[in-house]
């Protein structure tokens, strides 16, 4: 596993430490934060400069701090919600595989009937409904996600379930059980792997835009989709003539810069798992 | 001037781990216009790689690494891939083994014939048609001015890598190399593709480099044999010099496997059946593919099942193992009638039938220990935990001749073709059975590795009184191996019975074409098997 690791390109190198950098300022944010997440810190509107190295916002709150929380919220709820989207849909989409039959229709029938609605518009339903509580925010979506990881799975394990060394387990007599967790599960890995990457980027786009749109997570809680949105109109205002006053019209880049380089890091780590998992196949 | 082609001491390197390794070690080559040189050796030889270099080509991941590839005053090594592209097809052509995969499958067989001359120039589209049809014609093709019109998935393998010959032909190149034509054919099919590939080359009068690890094949083909291994050449001759006194001892053993003979059984009596599958009819959906099949296999003896694919020699495996109910019939083993269907048979039953895949390769998953392939056997069927599984896995392990130090703990990627195949014999072994159905387990090894296969199976039959239900189409393996021999044709029983009576004439007329496909090791065999045909066709 070290051996592997040292082995990775530069690239991916890169993308590993960034995510640990992320992840360690998502864990440690309360003793790295400089202000609380949600209380006035000063004047509104500072430019960056000491104390508040990222100026304030429209309330006076500390840009750096909220981004720092920011980090805490958006990310482990994205994180939470993949993974609840892959056991889901993991789980069903190898179960359906391998049971063939009846479940197998009738799941992916189901499947089709969730992929057919829009995501964003059926999220934004129930989320209306149900109100907009971080539960209810996880759970919409890691339902809505499980079903592109229930269509990869079951398509991943179709292809190895024709493989003879399962026709040798049936032959023995095997289990569902063993099966799937011994005999299926271990050579999708990889490409479940790479998924659960790519999905994490969505899922994690996917919850700024709805907090963009007003439905994500609620102020005071900082996290970088709504943070986006208060500051987006900022641009516009903001006087370009001097160092000191562009840092006003640059505060929505901070969140979106934080999204984005989130994202390409993931990407820069899928790539090579993808890569690992393509070299194993020959 | 009359050599076509001259390799001088051609080093060819290929990228892993740890560096660049050599695979072809300082090799040299000549080829006269219009002769056929046939390249033989095992897998990892370098055959195909040397083949390939006689185009100035090397696969990526390899690089020419020193000496020179003259082709009629071309310096290939190293040349501009401008000039590789004037010389391929047009000059140089290429036969890959797997027509299949070569041809693509969206275009029809007579677009992609006419790509080659069209592309460069040499005559246009409506001549390049009319020149197609003549070589589907003397490549005996069916129908051959319509043949051109349908797909690659349309005709049969045979077929295909007929027109992929036809294809190779297309600028009347001065050299064509064949990557193994017919190493995925039937024996019954191989027969014509050589016979067309064989009278077509020689009438174009084009020089052919003809790449194989059948030696009987080479016979027929090649006017001069050049033995490899390991990347060096070990001797080269004109054929029938070669066949008659090879001078090293590796061409010997080469010639020796054939040979391969296990020791007369000590009783004669027939013993009381251990599998009788009785009147068995099976269909995939409403394709019938078993119809009325009935075998029986004696205790401790080989029945060898032989036929062409497609004929259903597989299925009946399938049958017996309980992957695909029958539609009628059934079968009893040791008395006891078997459960259609393999999860309803109680364990205890099903330990004692055990099979062996064809391809190793998919039958192991690549993701488990030796230890847990072999263990988990153990425990299954025996319920054996802990240290005495640990010692029975190496006694397995023993018992196939791999060394359970250094083997225990590797993945099957880390394992030649020969050793995953005993590997999947250990594992059948694992479970103490009675019975072991080998389907094709030879077929994709090397002869050499192929006969250490077949000397280990009869050394467990002889220990263990194992019975064997051995499925193959390759009917040297059948007379050095088998007691009893079923032939199948189209999913039904055409002939059954012991191997002399087998072996002896009169034959079923199917046994008979089969019989006398099977390449021999003397030079005039195809000939001789032509003129034959030729002849009953004619008194029919």
């Amino acid at each position: 596993m070290l051996r592997t690791l040292k082995a990775a390109p530069l690239s991916a190198k890169i993308g590993m430490l960034l995510i640990a950098l992320y992840a360690f300022v998502a864990i440690f944010a309360p003793l790295i934060a400089p202000y609380p997440e949600a209380g006035i810190a000063g004047a509104r509107y500072l430019p960056w400069a000491a104390p508040h190295w990222l100026g304030t916002d429209a309330l006076g709150r500390d840009v750096l701090s909220r981004l720092i929380y920011g980090a805490r919220n958006t990310v482990g709820i994205a994180l939470l919600t993949t993974i609840l989207a892959f056991v889901l849909g993991a789980t069903l989409g190898l179960l359906a595989a391998t049971l063939g039959g009846w479940f197998d229709t009738f799941s992916a029938r189901l499947v089709d009937v969730l992929m057919a609605i829009p995501s964003l518009i059926f999220a934004l339903l129930i989320l209306t409904i149900s109100g907009t509580s971080a539960m209810a925010l996880v759970l919409v979506i890691a339902v809505l996600d499980s079903t592109r990881v229930y269509r990869l799975s079951r398509a991943v394990a179709q292809d190895i379930l024709t493989m003879d060394y399962i026709e040798v387990a049936r032959m023995r007599g095997e289990g569902l059980g063993w099966i799937v967790r011994r005999e299926v599960l271990p050579n999708a890995g990889a490409p479940l792997t790479a998924e659960f990457g790519l999905r994490f980027c969505f899922v994690f786009l996917f919850i700024s835009a709805l907090s963009f749109l007003g439905l994500g997570l609620q102020p005071p809680t900082a996290d970088w989709g709504s943070m986006v949105r208060e500051s987006a109109k900022l641009i516009a205002f903001a006087n370009f003539a001097s160092w000191q006053a562009a840092t006003f019209g640059l505060a929505p880049l901070l969140p979106a810069g934080a999204i984005a380089l989130l994202t390409v890091a993931v990407n820069l780590v899928v790539d090579w798992i993808l890569h690992l998992s393509s070299g194993l196949k020959e | 001037m009359n050599t076509l082609l001259e390799i001088r001491e051609l080093r060819i390197e290929a990228r892993n781990a740890q560096g660049w390794t050599e695979i072809v070690r300082g090799v040299d080559l000549t080829l006269n216009r219009g002769e056929i040189l046939g390249l033989i050796g095992e897998s990892g030889a370098g055959k195909s790689t040397l083949g390939l270099a006689a185009m100035g080509h090397v696969k990526p991941g390899c690089r020419v690494s020193g000496g020179s590839i003259r082709f009629d005053g071309h310096e290939l090594a190293g040349a501009k891939p401008a000039l590789l592209r004037r010389l391929h097809g047009r000059r140089i052509a290429y036969v890959a083994q797997s027509s299949a995969a070569a041809f693509n499958p969206a275009w029809r067989l007579i677009a992609q014939y006419c790509e080659g001359p069209v592309r460069h120039r040499l005559m246009p589209r409506r001549q390049a048609e009319a020149e197609a049809v003549e070589l589907y014609r003397e490549m005996r093709l069916p129908d051959p001015d319509r043949f051109g019109a349908r797909y690659p998935h349309q005709v049969s393998g045979g077929q295909l890598q007929r027109a992929m010959t036809a294809m190779a032909l297309s600028c009347h190149p001065d050299l064509i190399v064949f990557d193994e034509p017919t190493t995925a054919l039937d024996v019954t099919t191989q027969i014509e593709v050589l016979a067309a590939i064989r009278e077509v080359v020689r009438r174009h009068d084009a020089a052919a480099i003809y790449i194989t690890h059948d030696l009987a094949v080479v016979a027929q083909m090649a006017d001069r044999v050049k033995v490899l291994l390991k990347g060096e050449e070990v001797e080269e001759a004109a054929t029938r010099r070669m066949l008659a006194h090879p001078r090293e001892d590796y061409t010997r053993s080469l010639w020796a496997v054939r040979n391969f003979q296990p020791a007369p059984r000590a009783e004669q009596a027939r013993p009381e059946p251990i599998l009788r599958i009785e009147n068995v009819t099976a269909s995939y959906g409403t394709h019938p593919v078993l119809k009325q099949v009935s075998i029986d296999v004696p205790r401790a003896r080989t029945v060898a099942v032989v036929g062409e694919s497609g004929s259903g020699k597989s299925t009946t495996a399938r049958v017996v193992m309980g992957l695909l109910p029958p539609t009628g019939g059934g079968v009893v083993f040791d008395g006891q009638p078997l459960d259609p269907v393999c999860r309803n048979r109680p364990r205890a039953l099903q330990r004692r039938v055990q099979m062996i895949h064809q391809m190793a390769d998919t039958a192991l998953n690549p993701r488990h220990r030796i230890r847990e392939i072999l263990g988990r056997p153990l425990e299954f069927f025996l319920g054996l935990r802990g240290r005495r599984k640990e010692a029975r896995i190496r006694d397995l392990l023993a018992e196939i001749e791999l060394e359970p130090g250094s083997f225990i703990d590797r993945l099957p990627g880390e394992l030649s073709g020969g050793q995953k195949q005993r590997l999947c014999i250990a594992r059948a072994l694992a479970a103490e059975p009675e019975l072991i159905i080998c389907d094709e387990v030879t077929s994709a090894l090397d002869q050499l590795v192929a006969e250490g296969i077949l000397r280990l199976l009869d050394r467990l039959q002889r220990d263990m009184g194992l019975s064997y239900l051995f499925i193959t189409h390759d009917l040297a393996t059948v007379r050095s191996i088998a007691d009893e021999v079923v032939v199948m044709q189209n999913g039904a029983v055409v002939e059954q019975g012991p191997k002399e009576s087998m072996f002896r004439p009169p034959h079923h007329p199917y046994t008979e074409k089969l019989l006398s496909s099977v390449p021999e090791m003397d030079p005039d065999w195809l000939s001789r098997v032509l003129a034959q045909r030729e002849a009953a066709k004619e008194t029919a």
